[in-house]
This record gives C-alpha cells, structure tokens and sequence, in this order.
C-alpha cells in the first residue's frame, strides 16, 4: 500500500467513528455536517472520473446533483416513497441526460467544453426554475426520506449516515476498478495525448461519452442522497456555482487521485460551512485567496503533498 | 514490379493559399523503404499526416492495400495496418514505457470496454509489450515514466508503439531528429533491421539515414514530387541536386 492507500484508509475509519464521537461529544450535529460532506464527496469523485482522469473539463457537473434529486423528489411528490424505484430513477436519469450533454459536448473540447456543459446545466436549471407544479424557484419539500423496506430506515440519522458512507466506500471501489481497467487506461490515455491514441488505433470519443455516463450516474446518486439529507429539492441545486464548488473539490484536494475528491470535499465543506462563517462574517476574503495559494502552490491539489506520487 | 501497398493519386491539400500538397501521385511498394525528402516546408509532414488520417486531402485519393481509405480516420486506418511515429515525439509521458506500449497492444486486442480487471496485471497486454521493449532496445527501461527517458529513448518508445499494433505500413516523421551521433547510428540500425518486414515511409532530413535505409526515394519540393527513384538515381539526378542537395553536400 502506498503512503496515500494509507491515508485515504484512514480517513475512511475516521468518518466511521464520527457518529459515536458525535455522540460521546453531545454534538448530534455533527453527524449531519459529516453526512453531508460525504454526500459531496461522492459527487466529487464521480466528477474527478472525467476531470482528472479523462481531462474533460465539464463545468456542469451540478446537472446530475438536480436529476438525483428531483428523480427522488417528483416520485415522493406524487406518493411513491420506494427508494429502490427512486434511486434507480435518479442513476437511470442521469446517465441517460449525461450521454444526450455529453453526445454533443464531446465534440469540442477545450473552453467549448466547458462553456457546453455549462450552459446545459443552466438550461436544466432554469427548467427547474420554470416548472411551477415542483414548486419552481422556491423548490419543493421532501414530504418523506426514500423508503428501502426490510433493509434500512433512512430516518434514522446514523443509520443514514453509514449508508452515505458505505456508498461513498463503494463509489471509490468502483471508480479504483475502471480507471484501472483497460477501459480506465483508454480514458486515460486520452487525457494524456489524443493524437497518439487515434495514432494507436482508438476511436477515443465512445469511452469518453461512457465515462462521462457512469460520471453523470455516481452523481446523481449523490444527487438522492442530497434530497434525503436535506429533505429539500430546488433548482438551486443545479446552480453553476453548485457546479464550481464540486470542481474546486476535486482541484483542492487534488485531481487524477482517489483521495484527493474526498479530502477536498472534507477540507472545503469545513471551512465554508463551518470554520469561517463563524469567525468572520467576510469569510469569502480569506476562501478565496486561500483557494488561489492552492492552486498556484499545491499544483496536484492537497493530496500532492503527502510525498508518494504513485497511486491509484 | 511488387504490387503497391500505398497508392497515392492526384493529392491536394492546401491550407488558405498555401497549396502544401500539389497533385501529389506517389506509390510505395510492399516491402520497400520509401524515403520522402525535401527541404523545410516542402509539405512533407502534411503528406504524412494524410496517410494517416490525421488530415484529410482536399482532392485525391489514398488506397492502402487495394481498399480506398481517403475518407477513413486515423483510429479506422490503424486497424487497417498504418502507424506512424510523428515528427516531435508524441508519447504518453505519464505513463511508464511500458505502459505506453501495453496500451498500444490494447488498441489492437479488442473492444476496451472492459470496466473490472485491473489492465495492467493483464498478461495478454502485458507480455507482447514487454517483448516489443525488449526489440526496441527499451528492456530494462520498462518502469520508467516516459517523460523521464531520454530524448533518443523516447524516439525509440514511440516506434515500439507503432509496432506494437502490428502494421504493414510505418510512417517513419524524422525518426533520428534531434539525436545524438550515436544514437542516430543506432536507430538507423533498428531500422534497418525492420526493412523487409514492414514496409516503411521514411521523411527525414538525415541524408546518411536516407542514403543508408531507402529502397527508393521521393524528392518534394512545393508540395510536388519532381523525382522519384532509386538513391543512385536521384543522387545523379540534376534538377534534385539544383533544387534540394546542394552543390556543397557530398552525395
């Protein structure tokens, strides 16, 4: 195991002990902030498939948070809480509008790219925002959390909180697999150097628009997690912003590596939501430029600093 | 007179008002090194690209192995048997050597949407690669990220890759630009241990790797060829001499 397995182990261990932590402290609320920056993790990760390792740039990636999360709102709103159904849905969903966006974004690359994706999530957006029956801008509340008869109660907050954790655990399993499966290799590759893998004899735009299905669907479930968490859903999920928080994730901690989405997902949850809010109400002024030292001086994102290079 | 493997009639290409392939008609035969020389900007690389597919004639057609592949992309035409190394070395630096040919391998060993086995514990891939390294002269460099290798060893990397996909036809881009004495001298030699077994498309400005390597040669001067032949006679030739070698270079 490489100084980073290591790590990344333990910090794995370490969200397991933070509901009995939070307990022993009196803290309950902790258990939510945790569940929450996992939930954001996942997305993260999912995210950091096509960004660092594939070198697509979607700017967008918000989109499959939404279609997670109204694929989980819509069904409650009409009465149907099964959560095997729902989520189903919600990664169904996501795929399916991922390859449509993606069918037409991987044609360009570069600012286009990232302007394309762009500009599909502010279309879903705003669709959100127009569709008054799902209470449009105000959004909708979540009238019950996703229902998984005989195999967990969501509305216990542990109980939640270690299914988050058991699918962030799996998120990562499964994202360790592909990108070191040939399959995995190939998007590689293309990030790499596409003129030699056309050279080589690969057709590189078919496993670039699958890696960019199975991104958009790892995201979408994170989008039903998020909707079960905060029993909410509105468009402001979608928002561009949304989109470039989970982008500075993956870049914060450190693209092209497993860990690294997490820990970034870790790291800037915290100080956003926790650490300067309550310590200065201009707590933007020292995000900012701290995000900016990131990223000129830990150029391989938070994670590059731990020593070993190789991981993954 | 063998049959021709590449068949190249009335190319165009021209980018704005720069006709960099003009009425081109070319053939190289199975088996030969066919050497295009010529001096900077005679189109050489662009006569290149469009065997490959990296670019695509305006007019003319391409035929490889009797089939018309003018319209075909790069990823088609290497299944059909075309590779080619380019002009500045294009590997995959992140990856180690032996990575860069395994992934040639796979390019070539079916479909890679194969989403669970960990590839590079993947013998099928692995072993060919290893022996493609080890023929390159590249055998105990295997571990070694690309972009760490030497300039000389990338050059070496990157024909291994081509190999590695098994073609019949290999577009050599200045295969010995920028080495060292030495290591001109031994790429020269690996190449010439590959004539025969490929036919080869050699652009190069190295006339002791031209004169040493090539069956035949083609002299492009404009985005035309004014001589195609055997070296003898193109080293005679005095239109090629006016126009490209040069009265000073001892031929």
């Amino acid at each position: 195991m490489t100084r980073r397995t290591v790590f990344l182990a333990s910090g794995l261990v370490l969200l397991a002990l933070v509901p009995p932590i939070a307990a022993a402290l009196g803290q309950p609320f902790y258990v939510d902030v945790f569940r929450r920056i996992m939930i954001f993790a996942i997305a993260a990760v999912s995210l950091d498939l096509i960004l660092g390792y594939g070198g697509m740039v979607s700017f967008g990636h918000a989109a499959y948070l939404g279609i997670g999360a109204y694929a989980v709102g819509i069904p409650a709103y009409y009465g149907l809480h099964n959560g095997y159904v729902q989520w189903t849905i919600a990664v169904l969903a996501s795929a399916a509008i991922a390859l449509v966006i993606g069918a037409i974004s991987l044609r360009t690359s570069g600012v286009y790219f990232i302007m394309i994706t762009l500009a599909f999530t502010q279309m879903l957006y705003y669709l959100g925002v127009s569709v008054e029956e799902y209470g449009g801008d105000d959004g909708m509340r979540l009238a019950a959390r996703s229902t998984f008869a005989g195999l967990v109660d969501l509305r216990g907050g542990t109980t939640f909180y270690y299914v988050v954790l058991v699918l962030l655990v799996l998120s990562l399993g499964v994202g360790h697999r592909l990108i070191n499966s040939r399959f995995g290799m190939v998007i590689r590759g293309g990030r790499s150097n596409e003129a030699r893998m056309r050279a080589i004899g690969f057709a590189t735009f078919r496993y670039k628009l699958v890696a960019f299905m199975i991104a958009g669907a790892m995201c979408g479930l994170a989008g039903a997690l998020l909707v079960n968490h905060t029993e909410y859903v509105t468009p402001e999920f979608m928002h561009w912003t949304r989109s470039g928080d989970i982008m500075f994730m993956v870049i914060l901690g450190g693209m092209g590596t497993l860990g690294g989405p997490v820990l970034g997902a870790v790291v800037l949850r915290l100080l956003e939501d926790l650490l300067l809010p309550s310590w200065t109400e201009h707590w933007q002024a020292i995000l900012g430029p701290f995000l900016v030292l990131v990223v000129l001086f830990a150029k391989r994102g938070l994670v590059g600093l731990l020593p070993e290079r190789r991981d993954g | 007179m063998a049959d021709a493997l590449l068949e190249v009639r009335r190319l165009v290409k021209s980018f704005g008002g720069l006709i960099a392939t003009n009425r081109v008609d070319l053939e190289v035969l199975d088996g030969e090194t066919h050497a295009i020389i010529g001096p900077n900007g005679a189109g050489k690389t662009t006569l290149i690209a469009q065997f490959a597919g990296d670019l695509h004639p305006d007019q003319g057609t391409i035929t490889f192995a009797g089939r018309d592949v003018t319209a075909l992309a790069a990823p088609a035409r290497s299944h059909l048997g075309i590779a080619r190394s380019f002009q500045i070395t294009s590997v995959f630096r992140e990856f180690t050597a032996l990575d860069n040919v395994a992934l040639a391998v796979q390019a070539h060993a079916g479909s890679s949407f194969a989403f669970w086995r960990p590839a590079r514990a993947d013998r099928a891939l692995r072993d060919p690669a290893r022996a493609m390294l080890e023929s390159v002269g590249l055998g105990a460099r295997g571990d070694v990220v690309a972009a760490n290798l030497a300039h000389g060893e990338q050059r070496q990397l990157e024909i291994a890759m081509a190999l590695a996909t098994r073609p019949r036809l290999l577009l050599l881009d200045e295969p010995v630009a920028g080495m060292g004495l030495d290591e001109s001298q031994q790429m020269i030699r690996f190449l010439g241990s590959l004539k025969g077994r490929h036919t080869m498309v050699l652009v190069e400005h190295d006339m002791d790797a031209v004169f040493t390597l090539a069956d035949r040669i083609s002299v492009m001067l404009y985005g035309r060829i004014i001589a195609t032949g055997a070296p003898e006679a193109i080293r005679a030739n005095e239109e090629v001499r006016r126009a490209y070698l040069g009265d000073e270079r001892a031929l």
